[in-house]
């Protein structure tokens, strides 16, 4: 599907290779737009759907192929840097290319990240995302054998650990920090979603004999040049676990970073505080959609059907696009329980000392951010969130921790090389970016 | 996985399945550490996705390259910090 001297202009310029993001493609296709899918992933499919080395995951493979069918171009490896005019995006390819599309509607799929909370320790080699993990076991990375603490919150630490046991990895326990009653509140829940129901006692019967502890959490890891153990709490007491990897994280952020420099509204009340969108999934920006994760955290049930009507409405469809509401009412439903239940509790804010880093990139521990007024300040004071990731894994501890929301969005959204800052035109790179890169 | 890729890592040859990231060349020639932070620390992979650049190591001469999110090539040369 990758051309890269392919036409420039499209109908329908889709940002994400995930559920939300093919399903957006598969429907703006059949509606003959001419659509370009963007993924910063060497393949399609997302995380959830991540490949398994050079296979594509099960679930996928209908909506590729469909894709495919229907003349769907992607360019994949590709990352969304600036957004120099309306209806323009510059892009960097992995290869260090710099590329110019352009488009009559846009899907923005971006999808979710781990939210990462600083604990002692966090920074050791080894000790991962939950989901990161996952990616990097799927990337090949030999787990068979390796003992492995799961820990944070959230559902997708029981997919995490089902998965690393499945690959061979020693599944010590399982870590969650909400308490015992909420779960079982999310577990009734699931009655009401007959096939969640299903997915749940699957993952039981495949995690038999691995404790899945409640009201637990990781208050430090240790390690000489990397991870050796974790120290966990439960029940005001704390015990230490053996470990060859910590895969650990406190649940979703939505990846809104690219919204947000288009001029997108977000939404307050979208769990996890994703772009806010209509009924035919328009933001506030006029033919810029929102499908999946990016709207609030709400799995992959929500993402396709967000996708799917995205897709219709961004192709001029709109009355396609309304039949599918009914559907993604049903399914919210369930995505609003997911959060009440994984609600994070207070204890995690005093984990990290005021020596822990939490800005990784520039080493920046928790006693000089909080000296800070607020993140204009810890930027220009201390490189807090001015490195590589932007703020991507100090944004979400840091807004949890001192409650400052995210600071404004600025170009380039990643480093890039300077060639593709001058060849796109990019302008107001402010003072306050870190260098780019080479 | 019919074919397998042989790449250099730290000079060392290591063979990994066709379709693995360079992130699992590293881990498979044994090395924990994939680049030494601002102040020197050892720093491995943390997001899986290309989102924290922790796992960032030199590619062909190319600096910053996450190597999670790059696939494997036959002759590739791949350094991490020490």
């Amino acid at each position: 599907m990758s051309e890269p001297d392919a036409p420039r202009n499209f109908d329908v310029v889709v940002i994400g290779a995930g559920p939300a993001g093919l399903a957006a493609a598969c429907r703006a296709s059949a509606a003959r737009a001419s659509v370009c899918l963007v993924d910063d992933n060497p393949r399609p499919g997302g995380q959830i759907w991540r490949a398994s080395l050079d296979r594509v995951s099960g679930p996928a493979v209908p909506w590729i192929s469909t894709a495919a069918r229907q003349g769907v171009r992607m360019i994949a490896g590709a990352r969304v840097f600036a957004a120099p005019e309306p209806g323009r995006l510059a892009l960097e390819t992995a290869a260090g290319a710099s590329l110019d599309l352009r488009y009559r509607s846009l899907v923005l799929a971006t999808g979710a990240r781990e939210r990462f909370l600083p604990f002692p320790g966090w920074t050791l080699p080894n000790v991962m995302g939950a989901g990161g993990l996952q990616s990097l076991a799927r990337s090949g990375l030999p787990v068979r054998g390796k003992k492995v603490v799961v820990a944070g919150s959230g559902p997708l630490l029981l997919a995490v650990a089902r998965f690393l046991r499945h690959a061979g990895a020693g599944v010590r326990l399982i870590a969650e920090q909400a308490p015992l009653a909420a779960l079982l509140r999310f577990a009734s829940s699931l009655l009401r979603h007959p096939h969640k129901l299903a997915d749940a006692l699957i993952f039981r019967g495949s995690l038999a004999g691995v404790p899945y502890l409640a009201s637990c959490w990781p208050v430090s890891a240790q390690g000489d040049g990397r991870l050796q153990s974790v120290t966990l709490s439960r029940g005001g007491r704390t015990f230490t676990e053996p470990c060859d990897y910590l895969a650990c994280g406190f649940g979703l952020v939505p990846n809104t970073e690219l919204a947000a420099l288009l001029g997108c509204r977000m939404s307050a009340s979208a769990p996890g505080e994703g772009v806010a969108v209509d009924e035919y999934q328009q933001t506030s920006v006029a033919g810029v959609y929102a499908a999946g994760e990016i709207t609030g955290i709400g799995g992959l049930d929500v993402a396709l059907v967000e996708g799917e009507i995205a897709g219709h409405a961004a192709a001029g469809q709109p009355e396609r696009a309304s039949r599918l509401f009914e559907a993604r009412h049903r399914r919210r439903h369930f995505a609003q329980s997911l959060a009440r239940s994984f609600a994070l509790r207070e204890e995690l804010k005093h984990l990290a000392a005021d020596d822990t880093f939490v800005c990784r990139c520039e080493d920046v521990p928790l006693g000089r951010i909080r000296a800070s007024t607020g993140w204009r300040e810890a930027k220009l004071q201390t490189r807090c969130g001015m490195g590589p990731c932007q703020s991507r894994v100090c944004g979400p501890p840091v807004e949890f921790l001192l409650g400052w929301k995210p600071d404004s969005v600025r170009p380039p959204l990643f480093p890039v090389t300077v060639n593709s800052l001058t060849q796109a035109g990019v302008r107001g790179i402010h003072k306050l970016q870190p260098p780019p890169f080479q | 996985m019919s074919d397998a890729v042989t790449l250099r890592v730290n000079g060392n040859s290591v063979t990994v399945p066709a379709g693995a990231m360079v992130s699992t060349a590293i881990a498979a020639a044994g090395a924990d550490l994939f680049r030494r932070s601002v102040t020197g620390q050892p720093r491995g992979p943390l997001c899986g996705m290309g989102v924290c650049f922790e796992c960032r190591v030199t590619v062909d001469g190319r600096q910053h390259v996450r190597s999670c999110q790059t696939p494997c090539a036959s002759g590739m040369e791949v350094s991490t910090d020490e």
